[in-house]
C-alpha cells in the first residue's frame, strides 16, 4: 500500500501538471505534490523499519534496508527541491528565459522523474528498473534544453544519445543476467527479480555473469558519469535549469550508483573473486582523478560543481569496489550527504547566478554583501563539500580512505592527492565569489534558502552525530551488500 | 516444421540482419535508411514469430507482433513523416571513408563473435548460435553513430541498437519477460518522439541538423 503510495503521487502529479502546470499556481501543487511523495516514502520507512523487508504486488516491488534508505532520501530531495524551484523559476519567467508551456513541461516532467525515480528503486524487477531508468533521461532530456539555447539544446542531445546509448549496452547486460538466471530459475518474470536472483546467486553461471557485469558497468556507469562516460554530466548540468542539476546531482547518480551495486553484488556472489569490485575501483579512482584535475579549469560555475559531483560519485564507486562493511557503510553514507551538500550547493549557486545574471565564476563578486545568506550558504556548502570536519562529508571520506588505506594502500596517494588538488580547485575559486566587492540587483522573488540551511544543517548533524537508527540502517544495508 | 529447417531459417535471417545492419553502415540516403530500417524489424520480427512456432513459445508471437506493429509500421512511419515535415526526405550525406569504416565494422563483427562464443555454446536455445549475430549488429549500430555527422541517421542507428539487443534476448533466452519487452518498447517508441520533438528545436536554432553545429561546448 505505501509501495503504491510512494510511486503513485508522483506519477498523478505528472498527468496533473501536464493540464496545469502553466497556471499561478502551479509551483505551490508541485512542491504538494512531492511533499505528499515525501509523507509516503517517510512511512514506508516507518514500515520497513517496523516490520522488516517486505514485497508487493506479485513480487513486483521491494524494500529492503538498502533501498528504502534511498527512497526516503530521493522522496526528501525532491520535495526541498520543489520548495526551492517555487520562487527560482518564478524569476527565470519573470527573467523571460521561461514562458507558460514551457512551464508546464517543466513540471510535469520534474513529477515524472521523481516517478521513474522511485519507481528504479522500488522496482524488484532488474528489466523495469532498466525502463524506469531509461524513463529517466527521457522524462529530464527537454528540461535540459528547457531554454532551447544553442547551448542547451546541445547539452540535452548529448546528454540523450549517450545516456541512450550507455543503457543500451546495460541492457544487453540484463539479457546476459537474465540468460543466465533463466538456467537456475527456470524462464518466466520471476527470474528477473532482484530477491530471487539474490537467492541463487551462488549458482549462477560465472563466465556470463562476469561479461554481463562488464556490460551493466559500463551501462549504468555512464549515468553515473564514470570517466571516461562522463562526456554529458557538465553540459547537462550546466546548461539546465538549476533545480534539474540539483536533482540530477542529487537524485539521478546515486540511482544509477545503486543499480550498479545491486548488480555486484549478484555477480560476486556468482564469481567469489574480486573482479567486480577490482573494476569498479578502478573506475572510481580514475573519475576521482581526472575530475579533479578538470576542476581548476572550469569558468562556469554550475560546470565545475558538476565536475566535483563525478569526483564524488568516483569515490562512492571506489568504495563499494573495495567492498567490506566499513566501505560499504561509508559509501552509503557518503552517498547520503553528498546528495545533500551538492543539492544546497546548487540551491545557492541558483539564486546566486539570477542575482548575478551569469554563470561565469570570474564575473559572480561579494555574494556576502549582496545577499548574505546566499553568500554563507554557497561558502559552507563549499566547505563541506570539500571535507571539511565537522561536515558529514568529512566523516564518510575519512572513513574511505582509512579502509582504503587499510586494503588497497596503493589506492590512497591517489585519492589524498585528488581530494588535495579538488580542494585547491574549488576553494581558490569560490573564495572572491563569497567575499569581495560587487554590483547586482535585487531579485523580483525572495529566494528559497530554507532548503540550503536545512540541508546543510542535516549534513552537519550527520558528521557530528548519526542517530542510532540510522546507523543500524546504515548497517544492515552495508551488510546486503559488502 | 521440423526444428533444424526452422533453425536454418532463423540463421538465414540472422545473416539478414547483420547484412543490413552493414548496409546501413554504408547507406548515404536517409530515405534508404529508413527503408533498411524497417527490413531490420521485419527480419526480426518473422525470426521471433519462427521461434516461437517451433519452442511453442506463445509469448514469443507477442513479442514478434509487437516488433512488427513498432518496428516495420509505427516507426518508420513517424520517421517518414519527421524527414517529410523537415524537408529532408531526399537528403543526402557525405561519408567519407566507407572502405574503412566498412573495415572496421568486418573487425567489430569478429570481435563480437569471440566474445559471445563461450556464452552461446552454454545456450540451449535453438537459436544460439546467433547470439554472435546479435551482438555483432549492436556494435555496427554503435559504429554507425559514431560516423554519421546528421541528427536524423544518429536516430536511426540509435534504433538498429535496440533491434539488436531485442534479438539478442530472442536467440539468448527466447525472450525477455512480456512485462520488461512493454516497457523497453514503450521507452523506445517515448524516445523516438523525444528525438522528433527535437529535431525541429535544433533545426530551429542552427537552420541544419548537422551535429557538427553541436560541438560548440568542450574543456579548453
Amino acid at each position: 500500500m505505501e509501495i503504491a503510495l510512494v510511486f503513485g503521487i508522483p506519477l498523478l502529479g505528472g498527468l496533473v501538471l501536464a493540464l496545469v502546470g502553466h497556471k499561478r499556481w502551479a509551483p505551490e501543487v508541485n512542491a504538494l505534490m512531492s511533499f505528499a511523495t515525501f509523507c509516503a516514502a517517510a512511512l514506508l520507512t516507518a514500515k520497513v523499519v517496523a516490520d522488516g523487508p517486505m514485497t508487493a504486488l506479485d513480487e513486483q516491488f521491494f524494500v529492503d534496508p538498502f533501498n528504502v534508505f534511498l527512497v526516503a532520501l530521493t522522496a526528501f530531495v525532491g520535495f526541498t527541491t520543489a520548495l526551492f524551484s517555487r520562487p527560482y523559476m518564478r524569476i527565470e519567467e519573470h527573467h523571460g528565459r521561461v514562458n507558460a508551456a514551457r512551464l508546464r513541461l517543466y513540471h510535469s516532467m520534474y513529477q515524472l522523474f521523481s516517478f521513474t525515480m522511485v519507481l528504479c528503486l522500488l522496482s524488484n524487477n532488474v528489466g523495469i528498473l532498466w525502463v524506469a531508468l531509461e524513463g529517466a533521461t527521457l522524462s529530464t532530456v527537454l528540461l535540459v534544453s528547457l531554454y532551447r539555447t544553442p547551448a542547451s539544446l546541445e547539452a540535452a542531445w548529448k546528454y540523450f544519445i549517450l545516456c541512450s546509448v550507455g543503457i543500451a549496452q546495460a541492457l544487453f547486460g540484463v539479457i546476459l543476467l537474465y540468460f543466465a538466471a533463466e538456467k537456475v530459475l527456470g524462464p518466466g518474470g520471476t527470474s528477473l527479480l532482484w530477491t530471487h536472483l539474490y537467492d541463487v546467486r551462488h549458482q549462477l553461471e560465472p563466465t556470463v555473469l562476469s561479461l554481463a557485469f562488464v556490460f551493466l558497468l559500463v551501462g549504468y556507469g555512464t549515468k553515473v558519469g564514470l570517466v571516461p562516460l562522463h562526456n554529458w554530466l557538465p553540459d547537462a548540468h550546466a546548461e539546465g535549469p538549476t533545480p534539474i542539476s540539483a536533482v540530477l546531482s542529487g537524485l539521478l547518480l546515486n540511482v544509477a550508483l545503486y543499480a550498479v551495486v545491486r548488480s555486484k553484488v549478484l555477480v560476486d556472489g556468482a564469481l567469489g573473486t574480486g573482479f567486480s569490485g577490482n573494476l569498479m575501483m578502478g573506475f572510481g579512482l580514475l573519475s576521482v582523478v581526472v575530475a579533479a584535475f578538470f576542476l581548476s579549469r572550469q569558468k562556469d560555475i554550475k560546470r565545475m560543481f558538476a565536475y566535483s559531483s563525478i569526483e564524488h560519485m568516483g569515490i562512492m564507486t571506489f568504495a563499494f569496489g573495495m567492498g567490506g562493511q566499513v566501505a560499504a557503510f561509508a559509501g552509503l553514507l557518503h552517498m547520503t550527504v553528498h546528495s545533500l551538500t551538492k543539492s544546497a550547493i546548487f540551491f545557492a549557486v541558483g539564486h546566486a547566478a539570477q542575482k548575478v545574471g551569469t554563470q561565469v565564476m570570474d564575473d559572480i563578486r561579494g555574494l556576502v554583501e549582496i545577499s548574505p545568506r546566499v553568500g554563507w550558504g554557497l561558502a559552507l556548502g563549499t566547505f563541506a563539500i570539500l571535507g571539511m570536519p565537522p561536515f558529514g562529508v568529512f566523516a564518510s571520506e575519512f572513513m574511505i580512505l582509512t579502509t582504503a588505506m587499510h586494503e588497497h594502500s596503493w589506492a590512497t596517494p591517489f585519492l589524498l592527492a585528488a581530494l588535495g588538488v579538488a580542494f585547491a580547485a574549488i576553494f581558490r575559486k569560490v573564495q572572491p565569489m563569497v567575499f569581495g566587492e560587487t554590483t547586482a540587483a535585487r531579485l523580483p522573488h525572495p529566494p528559497a534558502l530554507a532548503p540550503v540551511f536545512v540541508h546543510l544543517a542535516l549534513v552537519l548533524m550527520l558528521g557530528l552525530y548519526i542517530p542510532p537508527y540510522l546507523a543500524g540502517w546504515y548497517r544492515q544495508a552495508a551488510a546486503l551488500i559488502g | 516444421m521440423t526444428t533444424s529447417l526452422s533453425q536454418q531459417l532463423v540463421n538465414l535471417l540472422a545473416a539478414a540482419l547483420l547484412l543490413i545492419a552493414f548496409a546501413m553502415l554504408s547507406q548515404r540516403r536517409v530515405l534508404s535508411l529508413i527503408r533498411l530500417f524497417a527490413w531490420q524489424g521485419m527480419a526480426l520480427g518473422a525470426s521471433t514469430a519462427i521461434v516461437a512456432y517451433s519452442t511453442a513459445q506463445h509469448h514469443l508471437y507477442y513479442s514478434a507482433a509487437l516488433t512488427v506493429a513498432l518496428k516495420v509500421v509505427l516507426l518508420p512511419w513517424i520517421l517518414h513523416r519527421l524527414i517529410d515535415k523537415l524537408y529532408v526526405r531526399w537528403d543526402v550525406e557525405t561519408l567519407i571513408n566507407i572502405p574503412t569504416t566498412m573495415l572496421v565494422g568486418i573487425g567489430l563483427a569478429i570481435f563480437a563473435f569471440a566474445l559471445a562464443t563461450p556464452i552461446s555454446e552454454m545456450a540451449s536455445t535453438v537459436t544460439h548460435s546467433t547470439l554472435g549475430i546479435a551482438l555483432a549488429s549492436v556494435l555496427l549500430s554503435f559504429l554507425m553513430m559514431i560516423v554519421r555527422r546528421k541528427a536524423v541517421p544518429q536516430v536511426i542507428g540509435f534504433l538498429s541498437m535496440e533491434n539488436g539487443l531485442f534479438f539478442a534476448a530472442t536467440s539468448a533466452t527466447y525472450g525477455m519477460p512480456l512485462v520488461v519487452e512493454l516497457g523497453v518498447a514503450l521507452d523506445v517508441l517515448v524516445g523516438t518522439f523525444i528525438f522528433g520533438i527535437f529535431f525541429f528545436h535544433i533545426r530551429e536554432q542552427f537552420d541544419s541538423l548537422e551535429i557538427r553545429h553541436m560541438e560548440k561546448l568542450k574543456e579548453d
